[in-house]
């Protein structure tokens, strides 16, 4: 208990909500310097919290001190302590990045915008800190309703329609969530994950923990936009403003991917999940079902941004994947992809963020010259895009190893051949982009520009790139995506194999 | 075998890394300097690798690790004979392509040049990563990296037949690699290594099926950049690349890439005893047999110079995978030399039809007539090489040749013998045309009747790469030993198995 941090994590994007939407009144300027500074500091406190936890362990910080299972408990083990870091280090590259293309789309809104900022923050760092089944749905609502009002926000026609949609889907997973947390406390009298999982074992018979676990997993499922459950977020995510979209879109999947590794690990036990249960199998082939709808759909998209929400569908595919293979290396690569993904589309998103503000453009056919006008941004991208085809030495290609290991390891052939076809359709559809982007100019129009291009080297396409406040975030991610590929068996060894419980 | 670690190897790979960072940064603003960078590179790159020759040759190991990905999963550098020849080959070759690069595309005032150099630079470093890698995780990571640089280059004309050449070449490159992840993972969940062995690590592992299954597998993923038929389609469509492009990449690092791989496979993972013991050898060398003769044939219909070249490369990789794919010490001895002269001699022949085509303008081998006189140094050096080739001496084609009947006699397989003789023959009919339509035949269009070469950048390639060509067979040992190199990789294989 000698340590604040863990607390901090959560408190001070919370309390900051609130002082920037006061201050906001006073002086719109100050709200995106307090949104940057409380995010800081919650990356700063996550950081700390699991060098606590490499060095002494699992914490368990006892919220008001309560004593558990009475009282709220945060546990931070080598598993969330990790998720923190992804959620909080790239909560801080949207909100750096969001300065402008805030300033452009929505100036007035501005203290609204980063109060429920900020509330989104808070809601995601606490579904993953917190170790009380009860808590998680509260933040899981919180994070919920601020992404509803933030999608809301966007100027875009159809964007509150979207948002709708997102509430009544986002709604029923919800209340599925809480319905399942309702059914465990009622056999067990307890909402603390570590005192379920001690009191659960001897009920794994009970048809009521059955249907517990059914709606905490349905619930989860639709937050996590599992195919078929996925309907809500290709529009949520593509009507959002920039600013927003590489925020959610990384995160809010990623964060629910973590809910669902909990309750199947921890909450109950694998032998539960995979042995007394299908549920491997099951969420193995909706998962394929999911990568393969994901890409078919994005192969038909024109607009980025479209495309890249249903890259998304296809990515929870990836994710969901590696979880229902049952073993130790499949999960292994789930969670390494937790983070290479949260990394690929964040980059991703804000790279169509970065060209929208500057250009305005969203389709992928109107990207020529594009290399020429934003060389760096562009630069980011293609290495973002060979990380998403699973080239090496890019991380994409790492997490993608794991899964396939584990596949072949679970005899499931089909899963991993699953894995190696999306990534040549991800590479049909990145490789489209840097065509029309790099080498579209000539063959386009034909001849006569080719010898006019020739000719003058060029000269008349100036350089125009993305503000810094856009374009350090995205140069950050592309080099992380570079160096976390090799630096992945480190990871392995470091953090996720003591994230993953023992005799698993 | 003493191992002995180093940070060589890294420095070969990054030096061209290095200098194609320098080459972006540097741009069109300053292109003698951006080109600088090139030739500082080569010659860097190739000093790098000759210093290691001498260590090579008495037998020791050169490693150098950077970081684990996994357990038992080294990300791995490890300079061992078979590598250094590959290495050698490319460095020296790189330095030759530089000079001759910057000749042609100052002499045709390309567009987009920084790129060139750039993703040529990345190649480079990709093949050096491939030569040296010690395992089958850093082969491919490599692998897939010399995939992607090329791309851009085969693009580089960036009219639609170079769209439809760069995409074709993606897909089949692309589905290859996934392939070929497959197989390693396969493997590695199967024994937990993937460090190439001499003589193979897999046997003892998995079922006779599986094994098949792994071997079809590789040989596909490898065999796509190798060109083996069906699987060489992209090859004569990407040649629509510029020409050094085609010298380098696809007569040297992107398909001898992948014949690298193929041989690493029969001789580093599966091994001699085990390809026996699967009966697998057969059928590959049947395949290859079938693409030798095809192949060969399909060179006597092109009239386009560079596809003409390119079947014929076809032809000579299938030729490097014979050799290996026999099994026996000579005949292995035979395809490892083959894999160097080869590249000497094939990029001394991709130089001269681009200096054809920078100077003239023409393209194809019926416009050739009477350009022998016009440049009498660059068909000079065509006619050697090309007969070289065909395994007439003074080329070093005669050496390899030599080595692969020795060894198809000693493993009685007269049958292929009898496929390489009749390739050799062939040989000369598809480029012996050339040479006669060059000296002898009467021009049909203007010809300068005085000596009017292509620009010295890319004459002295040419007659450099000649020189080598006939240094290899004159004197096979000179230097860098390249002989004592094969041989040695050759024994450490069949010694183990």
């Amino acid at each position: 208990m000698s340590t604040q941090y863990p607390a901090l994590i959560v408190i001070v994007p919370l309390m900051s909500a609130l002082i920037c939407f006061v201050v906001g009144w006073w002086n719109r300027n100050f709200c995106y310097k307090i949104a940057v500074a409380a995010i800081a500091v919650s990356f700063y406190s996550s950081v700390v919290t699991m060098k606590d936890v490499m060095a002494n362990g699992v914490i368990h910080y006892w919220v008001g001190s309560w004593e558990p299972p009475w009282g709220i408990e945060y546990v931070v083990d080598y598993l969330n302590g990790y998720m923190l870091i992804i959620v909080t280090f790239i909560s801080l590259l949207a909100v750096i990045s969001s300065k402008k293309s805030v300033e452009k789309d929505f100036p007035e809104k501005a203290p609204a915008f980063y109060s429920i900022f900020l509330l989104l923050v808070t809601g995601l760092v606490g579904i993953t800190i917190t170790g009380d089944v009860f808590n998680v749905y509260v933040f899981l609502e919180i994070a919920s309703i601020a992404a509803y009002a933030l999608i809301a926000i966007g100027k875009r026609d159809h964007a509150p329609m979207a948002s709708f949609n997102y509430v009544i889907y986002g709604t029923v997973g919800a209340c599925f969530y809480l319905i399942g947390v309702g059914y465990l406390y009622l056999v067990t009298g307890s909402l603390n994950m570590a005192d379920l999982a001690k009191l659960l074992p001897d009920l794994y018979n009970s048809k009521v923990v059955l249907v517990g676990f059914a709606f905490l997993l349905v619930g989860v499922c639709i937050k996590m936009a599992l195919f078929p459950l996925h309907m809500w977020l290709p529009d949520a995510y593509s009507l959002a403003p920039d600013s927003v979209s590489s925020l959610i879109a990384p995160l809010m999947t990623k964060v629910a991917a973590y809910v669902m590794i909990r309750i199947m690990f921890t909450i109950f036990q694998p032998v539960f999940s995979f042995e007394m249960l299908p549920v491997g199998s099951i969420c193995g082939w909706l998962a394929v079902i999911a990568i393969f709808v994901g890409g078919i759909r994005a192969l038909s998209q024109k607009d980025l941004k479209n495309m890249l929400v249903y890259i998304l569908v296809a990515e929870v595919g990836y994710i969901v994947l590696g979880i229902s293979v049952g073993n130790r290396i499949g999960l292994t690569g789930s969670i390494l992809h937790i983070m290479n993904d949260a990394a690929m589309m964040a980059c991703l998103f804000l790279i169509v963020g970065a060209i929208a503000y500057k250009t305005g453009i969203t389709d992928i056919t109107q990207f020529r010259h594009l290399n020429q006008k934003m060389p760096f941004t562009m630069g980011a991208f293609t290495i973002t895009a060979l990380s998403m085809v699973g080239l090496p030495p890019a991380c994409g290609f790492f997490s993608k190893w794991y899964l396939v290991l584990g596949a072949i390891e679970a005899n499931q052939w089909v899963f991993a051949v699953t894995l190696l076809i999306s990534s040549l359709v991800n590479a049909i559809l990145f490789f489209r982009v840097i065509e029309y982007a790099y080498f579209y100019p000539h063959a386009a129009h034909g001849a006569e520009e080719h010898v006019h291009a020739t000719s003058h080297g060029h000269a008349e396409i100036v350089m125009d790139e993305a503000p810094l406040s856009m374009l350090i975030p995205i140069l950050i991610m592309a080099t992380l995506i570079l160096v976390l590929g090799p630096f992945s068996g480190k990871i392995i060894s470091s953090i996720i194999q003591f994230a993953i419980p023992a005799g698993f | 075998m003493e191992v002995v670690s180093s940070i060589t190897p890294l420095l070969t790979v990054l030096v061209s890394a290095v200098g194609a960072c320098l080459i972006l940064a540097t741009g069109e603003r300053n292109r003698n300097l951006r080109e600088s960078w090139t030739i500082i590179a080569a010659v860097i790159k190739f000093a790098l690798v000759v210093s290691m020759v001498p260590l090579v040759l008495e037998g020791k190991v050169i490693e150098f690790t950077f970081i684990n990905l996994a357990p038992g999963l080294p990300l791995q550098l490890k300079v061992e004979p078979f590598g250094m020849l590959f290495a050698l080959l490319a460095s020296t070759l790189w330095i030759a392509t530089s000079f001759y690069s910057i000749g042609y595309m100052r002499g045709l005032n390309e567009h987009a040049q920084t790129r060139y150099f750039f993703c040529f630079a990345v190649c480079l470093s990709a093949t050096m990563g491939i030569a040296f890698a010690g395992n089958l995780i850093t082969f491919f990571i490599f692998y897939e990296i010399l995939t992607v640089a090329t791309y851009p280059l085969v693009m580089h004309m960036e009219t639609e037949e170079a769209y439809l050449g760069s995409r074709k070449y993606l897909v089949y490159t692309l589905v290859a690699g996934v392939v070929l992840l497959f197989a390693l993972a396969i493997i590695y969940s199967m024994t937990g290594t993937l460090d190439f062995t001499p003589g193979g690590f897999l046997a003892g592992h998995g079922t006779t099926g599986l094994l098949i299954f792994l071997f079809v597998l590789l040989i596909m993923g490898c065999g796509v950049k190798a060109g083996i038929m069906p699987l060489h389609e992209w090859l004569p469509t990407a040649m629509v690349a510029p020409t050094p492009v085609s010298a380098l990449l696809h007569a040297v690092a992107v398909v001898k890439a992948g014949v690298f791989g193929i041989l690493r496979i029969i001789l580093y993972v599966f091994g001699p005893s085990l390809l026996h013991d699967l009966g697998v050898w057969l059928i590959l060398a049947y395949v290859v047999s079938f693409t030798i003769i095809v192949s060969a044939m399909i060179a006597l219909a092109q009239d386009n110079f560079k596809r003409r070249l390119a079947f014929s490369t076809v032809n000579n990789l299938a030729i490097i995978i014979l050799g290996a794919i026999i099994l026996t010490n000579n005949s292995i001895t035979g395809g490892m030399l083959h894999l160097v002269n080869h590249g000497f001699m094939k990029i001394a022949l991709f130089f001269v039809a681009g200096a054809v085509f920078v100077k003239t303008h023409k393209k194809n081998v019926s416009d050739l007539d009477g350009l022998g006189r016009q440049m009498p140094l660059t068909f000079g050096a065509f006619t050697i090489c090309a007969l070289g080739l065909a395994g007439v001496p003074p080329a070093c084609g005669f050496i390899s040749k030599w080595f692969l009947c020795l060894g198809f006699l000693e493993a009685k397989e007269i049958f292929f013998l009898i496929v390489l003789l009749t390739s050799a023959m062939l040989d000369i009919a598809f480029f012996g045309p050339i040479i006669y339509r060059a000296f002898f035949a009467k021009a049909k269009s203007y010809v300068s009747p005085h000596f009017d070469e292509a620009p010295m950048f890319m004459v002295i390639p040419i007659l450099f790469t000649a020189a080598v060509s006939v240094m290899l067979c004159v004197s096979p040992n000179a230097f860098v030993h390249v002989f004592d190199i094969a041989r040695m990789a050759a024994r450490s294989i069949l010694g183990a198995g």
